[in-house]
């Protein structure tokens, strides 16, 4: 579709992590010791709201094994100021609070205290003689209920931001935020039709496979190594440096390979602890969550409330939408509020929309990101409601959106206008697809939906660095998490004009390569891409500088062609073409090594639209959803990996799933989490679901020279609606909450019984 | 952590002994599904395993003289799922054991483990209510029988005395004509724990119903004998008054909690759709006599 004929791009190789992750080989976070490691544990509040009135270590420290206990009198206090952290901002006066709580405990599982111990079995030993003195307080875990009068207020300093006059007393509503495009009241005053509804969804958990963990090794002379598990090695040092007062060029941090993030690996708890009690007790220590502690304790996606008010004319046209937008934060402030309300109707194009967003604290961990952080939410109330209208309209909802779909040229309600985007395309591909032109099964109804990311681009730098027998190492710093090595090798491999297995690529650590921002935002292959594409470029100006050396003529007289120097002409002279190997074996005669560089803030990542399609049966005496058919198709870019571009819609198309089926925390009265484990807290299980199928669309990007969009977070966002737009169409019982658990659907159902059997 | 000691007995006297020896720090260890998993999570910490791995009685199934059977109680589920003729038998009571886990938890599990373990939401024991099980226990006063049912006596506990252990669990003779099935809840296909498990054993003849248990499970401390939902479908036609009286009872009694795994409400309803459709499925396995059951 690209119209380019490409040797690499778009082949589907086998990805240079993969044999060592299959055979076991591969180190993840907890594979990493070093002699004489100690073992570090944290203490953790068992409430979710308490005053921390004393705290005595005396005991735990004075047990044979026990190295250093630290609580937060170890680590220094921060500014009230908010700096970026994957695609995410957080405030530094939080995260130190929330790696060690201070003043209060603020939920369940808040960390306390933590010991470094000789073995695991005195560490436990120890964090149980921690004495903590609290003052509990009473304790708010719904978002609606924080919001309201008389709510427990979890912060003093809170004032909302972003209403005018500004107030005066505290309030667990940190943040309101407004975007406003035309007149929402003449636009629903246009309106023929209009449908309001207001939504919940519940917080998921990320759901890495690998826990945190990490080994922290703080020497005499003051430099600091980590090994640890994260998506953004340079943010684990950029954190540590603050948290901790170390000069940043004085700590190392090397990412093992990951046994997935999805956003919540974006931000730390572990790292600055470990170091804290490394540097008390001049030893390596390790530390490893546990499951549970994964849950209690680390971030959600947070959960939410949407208002979703849209007016339309007969045929379809959208003309105005009101979206109000609640959002749980956690413990501190900063949910993803801002993406939530500007991915709100990022796929239309309608003339007056209003959103209005509030990030909302609640005793609850912190949230972190997850997959195009906000916009699974926001969409879930869109696309419900705008399913509800193509169904109030007769109208088919894919005709519908199309109506209204956002293109080149569209202003968006939260500012920025589009360039090349292929919703309109990802629209024609679904109604294309096998899928939708399939009859539907006998007891199956069909639903759809589409959702939005914007794709981010940010801070990269890269290297490549061609080796003597004229193999190519490509380096760069983003931890891979879902196949980046290989995109990142064929684009070198297509710009060298050499085979993919005569490059490889590798993540090096924070002292080995120049600055990258963390792998999210779906940014690595777009971003780092660029950045490796224009190191290899480097690479080959130098390689044309060696063959001009070799030959005797100007460098501007070499051109670069199927991995070979030629003469620029005729004029030039005539000489045999030199390959990479030629040219790398007569280096250290022409100049030396031969290497390139790159480094860059990206600009113009390409936004990203998904639409997917699902065909559901309905158990309606046990509320049983079972899905028979279900095709992410998605407007991709350039797809450099196809394979691992359609493993990125499958993942992220079943995580949705599991938001919109089964995945909620379950709170006791208490304020404790009542299922920190894979068995209550459900995630899909393989035999849930069928093959996903995919329909790649390949629009690329104009600003970047392969055409590359990031494709990682988009497949997260329409699942929640499609699933949901189904359920309604197989039983014509709307679910505007989240999960549509089996009992949920049932009681529904039931309710929903006597009207179902008038009509 | 204190140091664990391990005894792989050879007999049902040296476990019996290490297990008085133990005096209630010991732990009988069949598959260790249960035991591991709750020992690496802190929630058992047993001074003495005793291994019963070792004794021939435990590990086998043996086809009685008169038609019934005897599950040595720590067969692993691979096993009991692979004997022919018990899955003839009883294609409900295999269907259950056989739901444990995964294909990796079915080559330890057992029925035995599953039903010492205690949990309300076991899933072999409502089927093995229904199929009229007895527990063959052995301890330091020689052996006792009880029934299934009466074997739980709260959520992880049971009726055995210090010293005791489970040394097998047998099934009764099966007259033509007879039929059991196992259903289960879970919000997923696998990998999850029963929200309420149905066990249906019935007997047909002419139609007519002439005999039937009926276990519940997960919607009480314990799992449960329904003997009022029997009832109602002894005597029938299996009809739809029949089985809706038979669901009634079912859902009558439950004694369910609202907790993570389900509501009140929906575990009491789901008891009796489950009772239903595990009825048809007993029945035509009765009728077709048909094996079934199997994947
Ligand atoms: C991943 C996973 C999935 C699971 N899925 C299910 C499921 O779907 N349904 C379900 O019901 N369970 C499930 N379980 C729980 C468990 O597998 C079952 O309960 C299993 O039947 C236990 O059998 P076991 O042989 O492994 O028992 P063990 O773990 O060896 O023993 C269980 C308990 O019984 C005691 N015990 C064992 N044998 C005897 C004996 N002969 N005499 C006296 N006491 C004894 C032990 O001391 C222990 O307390 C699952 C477990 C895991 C890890």
């Amino acid at each position: 579709m690209t119209g380019q004929v490409y040797k690499w791009i778009g082949t589907r190789p086998n990805r240079p992590d993969g044999a060592d992750k299959v055979t076991g080989r591969a180190r993840f976070g907890a594979d990493f010791n070093m002699p004489g490691q100690l073992v570090g544990r944290v203490l953790r509040s068992p409430h979710p709201h308490a005053r921390i009135v004393s705290i005595d270590i005396g005991a735990a420290a004075a047990l044979p094994g026990v190295k250093a206990v630290v609580t937060a009198a170890d680590f220094p206090e921060q500014e009230n100021i908010v700096v970026p952290a994957g695609e995410m901002q957080v405030n530094l006066r939080d995260v130190t609070r929330n790696i060690m709580a201070r003043e209060k405990v603020l939920y369940e599982g808040h960390p306390v205290a933590a010991v470094a111990a000789t073995t695991d079995a005195v560490a436990k030993q120890a964090v149980a003689l921690i004495k903590v003195v609290y003052e509990e307080l009473p304790h708010v875990i719904d978002v609606a209920a924080a919001m309201q009068d008389g709510a427990p207020i979890l912060h003093d300093h809170i004032r909302t931001e972003g209403v005018q006059p500004a107030p005066t007393k505290a309030s667990n509503i940190a943040k309101r935020v407004e975007n406003l495009k035309g007149d929402v009241a003449r636009g629903f005053a246009e309106a023929e039709v209009i449908i309001e509804r207001s939504y919940t969804t519940q917080p998921v958990h990320q759901a890495y496979i690998e826990p945190h963990a990490c080994l922290a090794s703080a020497a005499e002379d003051g430099q600091v190594q980590v090994w640890t598990t994260t998506q953004g090695h340079f943010q684990v040092r950029g954190f540590c440096s603050r948290l901790l007062n170390i000069e940043t060029s004085q700590i190392r941090v090397t990412p093992s390979e990951i046994g997935g993030g999805f956003g919540g690996k974006t931000v730390v708890y572990l790292e600055p602890v470990a170091v804290r009690l490394s540097q008390k007790t001049g030893k390596p220590v390790k530390m490893v969550m546990t499951r549970e502690e994964v849950f209690r304790a680390s971030g959600p996606a947070p959960g939410g409330t949407v208002k979703v008010k849209l007016g339309a004319k007969r045929d379809g046209r959208i003309v105005a939408a009101d979206i109000t937008i609640a959002l749980q934060a956690g413990a501190f402030p900063g949910s993803p509020i801002g993406p939530a309300c500007w991915c709100s109707m990022a796929c239309y194009d309608v003339d007056n929309i209003r959103v209005v967003g509030f990030d909302v604290v609640s005793n609850r961990p912190k949230v972190a990101a997850y997959r195009a952080p906000g916009a699974p939410i926001s969409a879930f109330g869109v696309e419900s409601t705008i399913d509800m209208l193509a169904q109030e309209l007769g109208m088919d909802p894919i005709e519908l959106r199309l109506k209204n779909a956002a293109q080149k040229g569209t202003k968006t309600h939260y500012g920025p206008t589009f360039d090349r985007i292929g919703f309109i395309e990802t629209l024609e591909a679904a109604r294309n697809s096998a899928h939708w032109k399939s009859p539907v099964k006998p007891g199956y109804a069909r639903g759809l939906a589409a959702g939005f990311w914007f794709n981010v681009g940010a801070d990269s730098s890269a290297a490549a660095h061609v080796a003597e027998d004229g193999t190519v190492t490509v380096i760069s710093g983003n931890p891979d998490i879902g196949g980046s090595r290989a995109s990142l090798a064929l684009m070198a491999a297509e710009e060298l004009g050499v085979d993919y297995d005569k490059v490889r690529a590798i993540i090096a650590d924070t002292s080995s390569v120049g600055f990258n921002f963390v792998t999210g935002g779906s940014r690595v292959t777009f971003a780092t891409g660029l950045a490796v594409v224009n190191a290899t470029k480097d690479a080959i100006r130098e390689l044309k500088v060696r063959a001009a050396k070799i030959w005797g003529v100007d460098p501007e007289g070499v051109v670069w062609e199927g991995g070979q120097a030629r003469p620029a002409g005729h004029n030039v002279g005539e000489f045999e073409p030199l390959s990479l190997a030629e040219i790398a074996a007569q280096a250290g005669k022409t100049g030396g090594p031969i290497n390139g560089h790159a480094q860059l803030n990206a600009q113009g990542a390409g936004p990203g639209f998904g639409v997917h399609i699902a065909d559901v049966k309905v158990d309606p005496d046990t509320g049983g959803v079972t899905i028979g058919r279900y095709t992410a198709v998605q407007d991709v870019g350039t797809a450099i990996h196809p394979g691992y571009v359609e493993g990125q819609l499958q993942g992220g198309a079943v995580q949705g799933i599991g938001w919109a089926l089964n995945e909620e925390y379950i709170y006791n009265a208490r304020g404790r989490l009542d299922n920190p484990g894979f068995l209550d807290y459900r995630i899909p299980v393989a035999s849930d679901l069928p093959m996903i199928e995919t329909v790649l669309v390949e629009v690329p990007n104009p600003h970047h020279p392969y055409g590359v969009r990031g494709v990682g977070e988009v497949p997260i966002v329409p699942p929640l609606a499609t699933i949901a737009n189904a359920v309604a169409r197989a039983t014509g019982v709307r679910m505007t909450d989240l999960p549509i658990s089996p009992p949920r659907l049932s009681a529904a159902l039931d309710a929903a019984m006597p009207r179902l059997a008038a009509e | 952590m204190s140091d664990i000691r391990y005894v792989a007995a050879e007999s049902l006297d040296e476990a019996v002994k290490a297990m008085l020896a133990a005096g209630g720090q010991g732990k009988i260890l069949a598959g260790g599904t249960d035991l591991l998993v709750q020992m690496r999570s802190g929630a058992q910490n047993p001074g003495t395993i005793v291994d019963v791995k070792k004794i021939d009685e435990v590990m086998q199934i043996v086809e009685l003289p008169d038609g019934g059977f005897r599950i040595g109680a720590a067969v692993s589920g691979a096993v009991i799922g692979e004997h022919r003729k018990l899955a003839a038998a009883w294609p409900g009571v295999v269907e259950a054991v056989n739901l444990i886990g995964s294909k990796q938890v079915q080559g330890r599990a057992s029925a035995g483990g599953n039903l010492c373990n205690s949990s309300p939401a076991a899933d072999s024991v409502p089927a093995l209510v229904a199929a009229g099980a007895k527990v063959v226990i052995q301890g330091p006063n020689g052996r006792r029988e009880v029934p299934v049912e009466a074997f739980p006596t709260g959520p992880g506990r049971n009726c055995l005395a210090p010293g005791e252990l489970v040394v097998s669990l047998t099934l009764p003779p099966r007259p033509p004509g007879s039929g059991d099935a196992y259903l289960r809840l879970i919000p997923r296909t696998e990998m999850d724990i029963a929200v309420v498990g149905v066990g249906v054993s019935l007997t047909l003849k002419d139609g007519v119903c002439t005999a039937a248990r009926v276990g519940l499970g997960a919607v009480a401390p314990t799992v449960l004998l329904v003997e009022d939902a029997a009832k109602a479908l002894i005597g029938s036609k299996l009809d739809d008054a029949a089985l809706e009286k038979a669901a009634a009872a079912c859902s009558a009694a439950c004694k369910p909690i609202n907790d993570k795994r389900g509501t009140i409400a929906y575990r009491t309803k789901i008891a009796g759709v489950l009772l239903k459709r595990a009825t048809a499925i007993a029945a035509r396995r009765a009728t077709s006599n048909v094996p079934g059951g199997m994947h």
